[in-house]
């Protein structure tokens, strides 16, 4: 089985092949031609490609949401994720941020892979995602929901929150955490609404808390669902001035959406997905000259 | 005028002040009941033990499950399944050793009393993990079903000959099957007191009283003051679960009850937590059922039956769920209205008139058919008042559930917080923060 690793290895794992690479010599020699496609196709730098798709497989039951798909986000862009209803974009979403595990396929963020980890565990890893119909905490203050976002804090601890004296570490933690609470509430311009209980919120500002929630995690990437849907002109507006401001400030986005317009105005890369599948990828300019994706996605009338 | 109303509201804003208004009026209303019917004084003070007895217990009871229900929306309908556990494995751990002379009976390891409590918090707590374990992964009446199934499983082992009795390392022991068990604790307010090295401080108290009845002070004392532990207990489950909610750890359960994907999906392991507030509530609800039956000389299986579990959410329901001032609050109101209120109601007609209670439905309703006689009815009400009481519980469940679902303090704005989060400190002038604190 070692003696002929070319056949069965490169269909296996990348792991199987860095273990036997450093082992052996006789391995080592046919590593070398594999490495620089390893290096092309399945391990980019993480720094700059940070989450990477590969193969992604979902099947519920006999239905195929996902059938093959490929894409990866490169670090401090917005990608858009596109596709007519049923393309499996959400699917897909559900796959990556652990919601669903996949039948098959590869989930890499920064380079380890994550495929199939609870949604928790990738988020904690630095990504994290909203949703497409925004889901607060409607019995909780707009305020407590920014202040239950930030990670590892101490006062989650049981005992912590409990016993006198070390509670007093997790009140100093408190107070500086509302201090930055504050600031991204001035940031979305939802202050004003700090005290109000985030169900009496409407659509609009549901999605901006949503947004600020998940930004005080302090991801790496965010994905955000749909995140323009049944908002008004001029909040879509605020919401997209929003995003651009904190790419540059160096965070990732992966959008999903159905508005192609707008994602062709704003992303650097679209994937367009379509039946389960990847479409094509690439710049906005060049996908939405593609034959393909105007037949499948557009029905030919753009 | 104003101001002062506005003052008056600011006290009344203090949860503890709301407490305290409710308890002084439950009990003023009681003891004015007893001055009317010249109870005396050892009916009055025995009337404010059993007074005290239940509405902390209420409180107690009502305080854990809000733990699971009010602030982690864990659906939990067998409460009385880990109260009956609580109390039985205390019950075990510290009843005396069973002696050659009495063959038959069923002994205990014969532990200090305070032993006993912890183990069968700990047992309680550890029931708690063993059902949550499959059960958390349900969603809200899946776990319902999983918890009222445990509740009465609990029930049936106690109720088993299997567990009867049975020997462990020379010691008879065993959970006495439907005969159950006999408390042989002596009196529990002594021994908790002299566990705490307060004996002295146990028998001034028991003199105290003996310088206001004449005879037999002791039981009336042991009443005040199991009371009193009570009390006690409950000022601890507040704090505790006070401290517990307004923190992060609360924050996160009370997003758990909201929507618990969206918490995962920030980060959040909602299981961890989950298991941990059902573990805890779980122990709590032991000690509660510890706190119940200890004083009650025996205990069988079947006093544990679902009825109490749904008792406790009445309770929690009237208070509003979510709230730990409105468990308290709503503890007392049921245990003084609901539970002990109807007893009251009897004994006080019982003293006042003549009951002549006709023993069947048809015989009570006859006279109004023939002379318009109401007075058979009435009777006939009063004498069954421990059954009507279910169906008065019942009617004010229903209409709670129709006019105010959310209960007393259920939709309240109780940011869970270690620190204010209803006004922003630097923007306020440092008068806000300072005025209460000058005083």
């Amino acid at each position: 089985m070692s003696d002929e690793p070319p056949t069965e290895t490169v269909a296996a794992s990348a792991a199987d092949a860095a273990t036997t690479d450093t082992g052996e010599t006789d391995d080592a020699a046919v590593s070398v031609e594999r490495e620089p496609d390893l290096r092309d196709d399945d391990a980019p730098d993480p720094e700059e490609v940070p989450l990477q798709v590969e193969g992604l497989r979902k099947e519920f039951g006999g239905i195929t949401a996902v059938a093959d798909a490929s894409f990866q986000v490169e670090a401090g862009t917005l990608t858009g994720l596109i596709g007519p209803n049923g393309a499996g974009k959400s699917t897909t979403f559900n796959c990556i941020t652990g919601v669903h595990e996949p039948t098959a396929g590869a989930v890499t963020f920064r380079g380890e892979d994550i495929t199939g980890l609870p949604s928790h565990t990738v988020a904690n890893r630095g990504l994290v995602r909203t949703f497409q119909i925004a889901r607060e905490f409607g019995e909780m203050t707009v305020l407590e929901n920014l202040m239950l976002a930030p990670g590892s804090q101490r006062g989650e601890s049981l005992w912590r929150s409990v016993l006198p004296f070390v509670r007093d570490d997790v009140v100093d933690q408190e107070s500086e955490l509302r201090e930055r609470c504050w600031e991204t509430l001035e940031f979305f311009e939802i202050d004003h609404l700090a005290h109000e209980f985030a169900g009496n919120l409407s659509g609009g500002q549901r999605k901006l808390l949503e947004l600020a929630r998940a930004l005080l995690t302090e991801p790496d990437v965010l994905l955000l669902d749909e995140p323009f849907a049944g908002v008004n002109p001029s909040l879509e507006e605020r919401l997209l001035e929003h995003v651009h401001e904190l790419r540059e400030d160096g965070y990732t986005f992966l959008i999903v959406e159905h508005d192609m317009d707008l994602i062709m105005d704003n992303c650097e890369h679209v994937v367009v997905m379509h039946q389960g599948s990847v479409l094509t990828e690439g710049p906005p300019e060049t996908v939405r000259t593609d034959e393909d994706v105007i037949e499948a996605y557009l029905g030919g009338d753009v | 005028m104003s101001t002062a109303d506005s003052r008056l509201a600011a006290v009344w804003e203090r949860d503890a002040v709301k407490i305290g208004v409710l308890l002084a009026g439950i009990y003023l209303a009681y003891v004015l009941v007893g001055v009317v019917l010249d109870y005396g004084v050892r009916g009055q003070l025995n009337s404010i033990a059993t007074l005290t007895f239940y509405v902390a217990l209420f409180a107690l009871l009502s305080l854990a499950l809000n733990l699971h229900w009010g602030y982690t929306g864990m659906f939990n309908i067998g409460v009385v399944g880990f109260m009956a556990v609580g109390i039985y494995v205390m019950a075990v751990v510290s009843k005396a050793p069973a002696t050659e002379a009495a063959a038959g009976s069923v002994g205990g390891l014969g532990l200090p009393l305070w032993v006993g409590v912890l183990a069968g918090t700990a047992a309680a707590g550890l029931l708690g993990l063993l059902v949550a374990l499959p059960a958390l992964r349900l969603r809200a009446d899946y776990l319902a079903i999983v918890t009222v199934a445990m509740s009465e499983m609990v029930r049936f082992t106690f109720l088993s000959g299997t567990f009867q009795r049975f020997d462990v390392g020379g010691f008879v022991i065993g959970f006495g099957g439907g005969s159950g068990l006999l408390l042989d604790f002596g009196s529990p307010a002594q021994r908790l007191f002299e566990a705490l090295f307060l004996g002295g401080v146990y028998d001034g108290f028991v003199g105290l009283i003996g310088s206001v009845i004449d005879n037999n002070p002791r039981p009336v004392a042991d009443g005040l003051l199991y009371g009193l532990i009570l009390l006690g207990a409950v000022g601890l489950y507040y704090v505790v679960l006070g401290r517990l909610g307004n923190s992060p750890f609360g924050r996160v359960l009370k997003a758990i009850r909201e929507d618990e994907d969206a918490a995962n999906a920030l980060g959040k392991d909602t299981k961890a937590f989950k298991t941990k507030a059902f573990v805890l509530g779980c122990a709590l609800m032991g000690l509660g059922g510890i706190l119940w039956y200890m004083t009650s000389g025996a205990i069988t299986p079947n006093t544990y039956r679902p009825r109490l579990t749904f008792f406790i959410w009445i309770a929690l329901i009237i208070g509003g769920a979510g709230s730990n001032t409105g468990s308290v609050m709503g503890g007392a109101l049921f245990a003084a209205l609901l539970f002990q209120g109807p007893r009251f109601l009897q004994s006080v007609v019982n003293s006042l008139v003549d009951v002549d209670a006709p023993s069947t439905f048809g015989q009570a309703l006859a006279p109004i058919g023939g002379a318009g006689d109401l007075a058979p009815l009435g009777f006939y009400v009063i004498d069954s008042v421990r059954q009507l009481q279910l169906i008065v519980m019942g009617l004010v469940l229903i209409f709670l559930m129709h006019r105010r679902p959310e209960g007393l303090l259920g939709h309240r704005k109780e940011p869970a917080s270690s620190v204010q989060l209803d006004r922003r400190p630097d923007r306020e002038p440092a008068y806000a923060d300072g005025g209460e604190t000058d005083e």
